[in-house]
Order: structure tokens, then C-alpha cells, then sequence
């Protein structure tokens, strides 16, 4: 293929700042992405990736029509399918 | 009525029958907004029980004009807390309490321009089976976003009645309170589906649960949230026989994570799954990103407040902007308040005859309090600040900036704004913390704030530095290192200690950050105003109770006993402060210090600004043979130990310190005194000859004031904060020791390469 697809799973974190992904799985304990889903990042939502703080960390993302800051950490266990 | 056996009868109001409502919401969603829109002043904030959260509660009248409580809960995400607030709302809501009686009505605070992640907390809410109504709250906001809302037929899927309302412009108040007049009745709202086996568990669990929650159908609901709590189980109820519940729960979970995997996790899913069924056809949003839709003003706003050039630079110019005014707007008003303590003592002094009264008045009450007091500028000018940076939305944009900083030491983004108000004071400085919702992350914040060099420590830097540098040869720009390095030596030591504590006591798993971003808005007048005038009315408290108290401790060991017409520096001598001062010699000569020096550090343990005033005492500035013998020891109105480039007016403090017979013009002498001080010091020798005051040495009293913690409003306001006595101890324990090693340390390296 000559035009690059998105590969079919990603994390959150490999998402490039303006692309969109639908959530599929979750990784690490139910502890650490409890927030997370609570905040409404539950499979099946649909999130954008805005932009990575100036250092690096943390990285702002956008879903349900709100804007959310997590770390790279947090991002990571979040496995999404990106959108073209 | 709540069960008696849970009500404080405080609480109770004198009608046994009152009504109460509490608001719960998300954080931001407008609650405090509501509460005092509804209640006016009717209201009174006092703490929670054994945490350190606020508890506001008030009155108002329903519309047919009964008088009804009402409670503002914390703002809270989730009945499932991740934080001491979030435990608050939940068991106030499930009766669990002790002290606060169960409510007999909600209002769930909605924010509608954010309508599906706050029915999150709603649907959690209505299970519960508690009358409620739905305040769909920031209409405007809602609207201003694109997104519409069907508020009726929300209304019909929720089975509560739903008030669209702008609580700012107090739109929407009077159909609230018909909403609350009515027949309260249990929502219609038909709860999540549970798998057979959490169905069996819950139902078991909630036949051992408390009385208070023994009224169906909330009980096996309440029994369902505490069961997905986790480790945050009943902790706060652990007063009234909880503790055999904890272990109960524990095995529930342990045996349905092995039997039903992913249990918790369905939890949550299946209710945004029905959230989505609840909003289709009632929420139309213009999807953000979409084409043709302009970006919006957050966007734009983002796109430079967060640009890794930009970002920085409004950042930098902000807290640039931050500290000028700390430092040179808030010296007016200062200067004003200096001047009215002043005048003050200056009345008390003539208008009563001399003797202990006197001194206890102006020297003790008026002078201790008046250098506290002199502070509340500053408190105001930072609390104005962080007040307009809240409101607006930039503070957790300020906050996302400096978290990569920040979590490097294990401290949380939202760290920098208590640790950088405390360059001005300690005291507003560890009263921010409150924004910072990880309660480790707050704790290792307050236990390393007071590093941060305070304003009250420049005068003594000032004293200190003028001896550093023989007379002719200071240089300002020397100086100015010097008094830059004491600044950074604090920082760093505080980052250190930060890293220090989050590996060792504080230890965990790093809090994840989990931060919204709201929209930005113009802020509110009124609420930035409230928000100032509740951290004033804190402050002032304090200084009329803890801090009129120790200062007349103080006061009292530096006059007694009263030895017969001594001279004022040698009463100072003989009295408990200055015979302690002399106890103290052999832990303070490794460090070079000698008793006069130890009476200096006895009183700066109540105010550091006060060491300069003390030492002037001891050194017996201000020619005490030209005085009156009735004149002597005779508190002056007029010591300023402050420099006057500082902008700082400490107070004269709680240490008498002789009167000058013939006052000079003012600017004049401060300088005279802070240079007359340096010189008395400077003329000081040990019994063998060699000078005291090297520059080693005064180099080793700056760094033992950068890091010993010794100013009892921080210790009290620490207390106040963390609701415990053993916090603050630990931080005055860890910080005066740390500070007497750096000190000896520094000293003796020093002595040995033959300084
Ligand atoms: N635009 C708008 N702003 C509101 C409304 N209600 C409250 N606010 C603002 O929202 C912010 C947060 O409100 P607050 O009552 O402190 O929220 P709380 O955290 O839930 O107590 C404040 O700046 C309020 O002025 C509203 O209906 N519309
Ligand atoms: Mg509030």
C-alpha cells in the first residue's frame, strides 16, 4: 500500500496531536484507569488528541464535548483505534 | 428525619421538621454558586470531622416561605470517591456522616454544557432513590457552545424534575425552589441492571450495613457504591462500628473480581452505555473539529496559552506580574497598616500608666498581631490572583504547563501555585493547597511550602547581608547574589524534600492527573470577591486567636522576671527568653552563635522579622544613657526593622525594644537603626577576642533562617489544613533540624578551609 493507514490499535499516547481514535481496551489495573472511565473514557467513546504540553507531559485530549488533561502514563494504557 | 442516632443536634434546626437539601455536583458545575444564591449570608462554614474539608452550611425559604437547610457539598465526579472531598459528598449522601444528619432532598448541580460526564454522578445520585431535582445549570454556557438540550423530555428519562438555570444571573432560582416546595417524592429513574452474582452480594451486604441506611431501595444501592468504593470503604464512618464492615466488603470484592471479571469495569461502562440512551434525542452538540464549525474561543485561546513559545511567555509574564504586585502594590497598604498599629500602640502607650499592663498591651497584643496583620495585603493581592486565574480556566492551563516540573519531585501540577504564594507568606501559600485534590500530593506541597523564603525572612537577609560586607566595599550587585542564592537555596532545598518525602512517607502510586481544562470564561466578580473575602476573614481569625496567644507567650517570656533598674539589654538578659537564650548556647557555638544571638532565634520563632527588632534589644541600640530612668525599656512606637528598599514593614514585634529619645524623620531611620544594629553587631566579640559576626558566620544564621521553620502562624495554619497536630510538628521537627545540620555543617567546612 502507498498511502500509510492507521495502524488498526494504538495507544492514546501514539495518537498525533489533531487525530481522533475510538477507545477499544483498557490495560493495567482497574485502580489506575477507574478515573478515566468514570470521566467518561469508556470503550466505544470517541476521543480527539489536541496537544502535548510545551515539556513533554501531560497531553490534552478532547471528548463528550470536554477537554481533559492526562499523563503519558495514563495515556498509555489506553488502547484506541484511530479515525483517519 | 435522619435517624437521631447519627444528628448533631448543631445542626438541628430548632423546627425538628425542617427539610434538608443538599447540592452535589461536579466540581465547577456552580454548586457554591447555587448555595449562595439561595441562602444570601444565611450560611456558616465550619470542618468535616476528622478531614479537612469544608463543610458549608445555610438556610433559606421554600416557596411557600418554610425555612429549609441546605448543604454544599464538595464538588465530586463519582459516588466511588478518589479523594477525602469526594468521601464527604458520598456518605453525606448515604447518612454515613457522624454530626451531619442524612438528606431528606438532592439538587444535583449540572453543568449543561457538559451534560453526558456530569449525568454520570446524576445517575449514581437517583438510584439512590433520594427525592431529587436536576439543576441544569450554565445554560448560557451551554448555548454559547452549540450544544441544546431537551430539558423536558431529560426530565421525563430521569424522573426528576429538571431546572434549567443560570445560577450567576440567578435565573432559574424561584422554579428551583418550586421545585422544592412540592411533595418530595422518590425518583421514577429504573436502576442499572446488576449481574446475578453482584445482585446476591449487595443484597446480603446491605442487611449488616448502619441503621441510617436501612431504608429501601437506597440501601441495597448504597450497599452497591460502597461495595465499588474499593479502598475507600466506610473510612470515615469508621466512628460508629464500622470497622467490622471494612473486612466484609474487602471479601465481597476479592470473591466477585475472581468469579465476575471485570465487574467494576462493566459498572461504569453500562451506565455511560445508558447515559448515551438518556441523551440521544435530548443532547444535539455541534461535534467539535467538525467542518464548517469556526473554531471556538477555547481553542484559539489554547492554541497560545499552551504553544510551547507563547505558553511560556504568558506564564512567565503572569507570575512576573504576580510577584511585582506582591511586592510593590501590596507595600502601600502596608505601610498604612504599620502606620495604624503604630499609632495604636502609640495611644495605648499614653494612655496608660506604665507598668506590665502596658507592655502586655503594646507590646504584646497590639505589636504581636500588628506584624502578622501587616501580611493581609499581600494575602489579599495573591488570593485576587489565584481567584481571576481559577476563575478564568488559565489555572489548570498553568497548572498543565508546569506538571512535567512538577511531578519530577512527585508533586502534582497544581503544587506550583501554593508553592510560589509562598515566597510572599507560607500561610496563603499552604491554604492554596486545597485546590490540589491527591491528598499525598497536598501533604508533600504543605510539608515543603514553608521552604519557599517568605517576605517576613528579607529583613533579616538585609541585617545579615550588611554584614557579610565590610562597610565600603558592598557592592548592590553582590548583594543582590547573595540575597538570589538564599532564594534558590530554599527552592531547591523544598524540590528536594519534595522527592525526599514522595519516596519515603508520602510513598504510593503516582497519582494520575486526570485534569479537566474548562472552557475559558470571563470570571465572576462575585465569586472571585467571596473567594478573597473568605481567605481574609481565615487569616484575621487566626491572628486574633493562635496568634494573639503565642505572641503574648512571647511577650511574657522576654519581660519577666522584672529585675530591679536594670538596663533594658541586660533585663532582656536575665529574663526566661534571655536565660534561655543562654541554656541554648552549647547546641548554638558549633554553629558560631553566640546567647545573644540564641535570644535573637527564640524570638523569631514566633515571627522572623522580629529577630531583627531583638537584636537591636540585645545589642542595646538606641543610646539607653540619655534616657529618663522612667523612659527605660520603654517600648517604642517607632521601631521599623525593615529595610526600606524591601517594601516589607514588619512589625516591631512582640520583643520591647528601648525608645529613642529624639525622633528622627522616618526614612532616616530606618536605615540608622538597621545600620546602627549591624554596627553594635559587628562590634562583637567572644570572650577571647575574636570577632563574632564574621562573615562565615553571618552567611551560616542566612541559611539557618532559609530552612528552620519559625513562624507559628505557619505552624498553626499547617495544623488547621491537615486537621492534625502530628503534621505540623513533623514539619517544624524536620525543617529546625534540617536547618541546625545545614547550618553546623556550613559553619564547620567554613572553619576548616580557615575562614
Ligand atoms: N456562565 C455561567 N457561569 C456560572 C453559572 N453558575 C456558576 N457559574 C460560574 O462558574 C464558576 C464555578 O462556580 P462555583 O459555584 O464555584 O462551582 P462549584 O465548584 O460547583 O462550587 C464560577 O466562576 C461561577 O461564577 C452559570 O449559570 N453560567
Ligand atoms: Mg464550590
Amino acid at each position: 500500500m502507498d498511502s500509510p493507514s492507521p495502524p488498526a490499535v494504538a495507544r492514546l499516547a501514539d495518537l498525533p496531536p489533531g487525530a481522533s481514535g475510538v477507545v477499544t481496551a483498557f490495560h493495567g489495573d482497574h485502580a489506575d484507569t477507574k478515573r478515566l472511565r468514570e470521566l467518561g473514557l469508556v470503550a466505544g467513546t470517541r476521543v480527539r488528541a489536541l496537544r502535548w504540553a510545551p515539556l513533554g507531559d501531560p497531553l490534552e485530549i478532547e471528548l463528550r464535548g470536554y477537554r481533559l488533561s492526562l499523563r503519558r502514563a495514563e495515556a498509555e494504557l489506553v488502547e484506541v483505534r484511530p479515525e483517519a | 428525619m435522619p435517624s437521631t442516632a447519627l444528628s448533631d443536634p448543631v445542626d438541628l434546626a430548632p423546627v425538628a421538621t425542617r427539610l434538608t437539601v443538599a447540592l452535589i455536583g461536579n466540581p465547577n458545575s456552580g454548586k457554591t454558586t447555587l448555595f449562595n444564591a439561595l441562602t444570601g449570608l444565611r450560611q456558616k462554614v465550619a470542618n468535616y470531622p476528622g478531614v479537612t474539608v469544608e463543610k458549608k452550611t445555610g438556610t433559606f425559604r421554600t416557596q411557600h416561605g418554610e425555612e429549609a437547610g441546605v448543604i454544599d457539598l464538595p464538588g465530586t465526579y463519582s459516588l466511588l470517591p478518589q479523594s477525602p472531598d469526594e468521601e464527604v459528598s458520598r456518605d453525606v449522601l448515604l447518612g454515613l456522616l457522624p454530626g451531619t444528619p442524612k438528606p431528606d432532598a438532592v439538587v444535583c448541580v449540572v453543568d449543561a454544557s457538559n451534560l453526558e460526564r456530569n449525568l454520570y454522578l446524576v445517575s449514581q445520585v437517583l438510584e439512590l432513590g433520594l427525592p431529587s431535582v436536576v439543576a441544569l445549570n450554565m445554560t448560557d454556557q451551554a448555548a454559547a457552545l452549540g450544544h441544546a438540550i431537551d430539558a423536558e423530555e431529560l426530565a421525563r428519562r430521569l424522573g426528576v424534575p429538571v431546572v434549567p438555570m443560570q445560577a450567576s444571573a440567578r435565573v432559574g432560582l424561584a422554579e428551583l425552589r418550586v421545585a422544592l416546595s412540592g411533595r418530595l417524592r422518590a425518583p421514577d429513574y429504573k436502576p442499572l441492571p446488576l449481574p446475578e452474582l453482584v445482585e446476591q452480594a449487595v443484597e446480603s451486604l446491605r442487611w449488616e450495613l448502619p441503621n441510617a441506611l436501612d431504608l429501601p431501595p437506597s440501601a441495597t444501592r448504597a450497599a452497591l457504591v460502597l461495595l465499588l468504593s474499593d479502598e475507600q470503604t466506610g473510612r470515615l464512618a469508621e466512628g460508629f462500628g464500622w470497622a467490622h464492615l471494612t473486612p466484609r466488603f474487602r471479601q465481597s470484592r476479592a470473591a466477585l473480581s475472581s468469579k465476575v471479571p471485570g465487574w467494576q469495569d462493566d459498572a461504569i461502562s453500562t451506565r455511560y452505555g445508558r447515559i448515551g440512551e438518556i441523551c440521544d434525542g435530548v443532547l444535539a452538540r455541534a461535534e467539535a473539529g467538525a467542518d464548517g464549525i469556526a473554531p471556538s474561543r477555547t481553542d484559539r485561546l489554547d492554541g497560545v496559552l499552551l504553544h510551547p513559545v507563547w505558553g511560556w511567555l504568558v506564564f512567565l509574564g503572569l507570575m512576573a506580574l504576580l510577584f511585582a504586585s506582591i511586592f510593590t502594590l501590596a507595600s502601600y497598604p502596608m505601610d498604612g497598616i504599620k502606620w495604624s498599629f503604630d499609632k495604636l500602640a502609640a495611644l495605648a502607650q499614653g494612655a496608660m500608666p506604665p507598668g506590665d499592663l502596658r507592655s502586655l498591651v503594646v507590646d504584646g497584643v497590639v505589636k504581636g498581631v500588628g506584624s502578622v496583620v501587616v501580611f493581609l495585603p499581600q494575602i489579599l493581592i495573591l488570593f485576587l490572583f489565584i481567584g481571576l486565574l481559577e476563575d478564568s480556566g488559565y489555572m489548570a492551563r498553568a497548572a498543565f504547563l508546569m506538571d512535567r516540573l512538577m511531578s519530577g519531585v512527585g508533586l502534582h501540577g497544581k503544587s506550583f501555585v501554593p508553592l510560589l504564594s509562598s515566597y510572599a507568606c507560607a500561610v496563603p501559600g499552604i491554604m492554596a493547597t486545597r485546590t490540589i485534590e491527591a491528598p499525598r500530593d497536598r501533604l508533600a506541597t504543605i510539608l515543603v511550602a514553608p521552604f519557599m523564603s517568605c517576605s517576613a525572612r528579607l529583613p533579616v537577609y538585609a541585617l545579615m547581608i550588611t554584614l557579610l560586607f565590610p562597610p565600603e566595599t558592598a557592592s548592590a550587585g553582590a548583594k543582590a547574589l547573595v540575597l538570589l542564592g538564599m532564594y534558590a537555596l530554599g527552592t531547591l532545598t523544598a524540590f528536594a524534600f519534595a522527592w525526599l518525602f514522595k519516596r519515603t512517607l508520602l510513598r504510593g502510586k503516582p497519582t494520575p492527573l486526570a485534569m479537566e481544562l474548562p472552557p475559558y470564561r470571563r470570571p465572576s466578580w462575585r465569586t472571585v470577591g467571596t473567594g478573597i473575602l473568605d481567605r481574609a476573614k481565615a487569616f484575621l481569625r487566626r491572628a486574633g486567636t493562635v496568634i494573639l496567644a503565642l505572641s503574648i507567650v512571647l511577650w511574657a517570656l522576654s519581660y519577666y522576671p522584672r529585675g530591679q533598674d536594670a538596663k533594658p539589654d541586660e533585663r532582656l538578659a536575665e529574663s526566661y527568653a534571655g536565660k534561655f537564650g543562654k541554656a541554648i548556647e552549647p547546641v548554638l557555638s558549633p554553629l558560631g552563635f553566640n546567647w545573644k544571638l540564641g535570644i535573637g532565634l527564640v524570638g523569631a520563632q514566633a515571627a522572623r522579622e522580629v529577630f531583627v527588632s531583638t537584636m537591636a534589644v540585645v545589642y542595646a541600640v538606641g543610646g539607653e544613657d540619655e534616657k529618663p530612668p522612667e523612659a527605660e525599656a520603654k517600648p517604642t512606637a517607632d521601631a521599623k526593622p525593615a529595610t526600606a528598599d524591601s517594601g516589607i514593614a514588619a512589625g516591631a514585634g512582640v520583643v520591647p525594644t528601648p525608645k529613642k529619645d529624639e525622633p528622627k524623620p522616618e526614612a532616616d531611620e530606618d536605615e540608622t537603626r538597621m545600620k546602627g544594629v549591624a554596627d553594635a553587631m559587628r562590634a562583637d566579640r567572644w570572650p577571647d577576642g575574636r570577632p563574632v559576626f564574621t562573615p562565615l558566620v553571618a552567611l551560616t544564621v542566612m541559611i539557618y533562617f532559609v530552612f528552620s521553620l519559625q513562624c507559628v502562624s505557619t505552624v498553626a495554619t499547617a495544623r488547621r489544613e491537615t486537621n492534625t497536630w502530628r503534621w505540623p510538628l513533623f514539619m517544624f521537627a524536620y525543617q529546625t533540624g534540617f536547618a541546625w545540620l545545614a547550618a553546623f555543617a556550613f559553619y564547620q567546612i567554613g572553619r576548616m578551609l580557615g575562614h
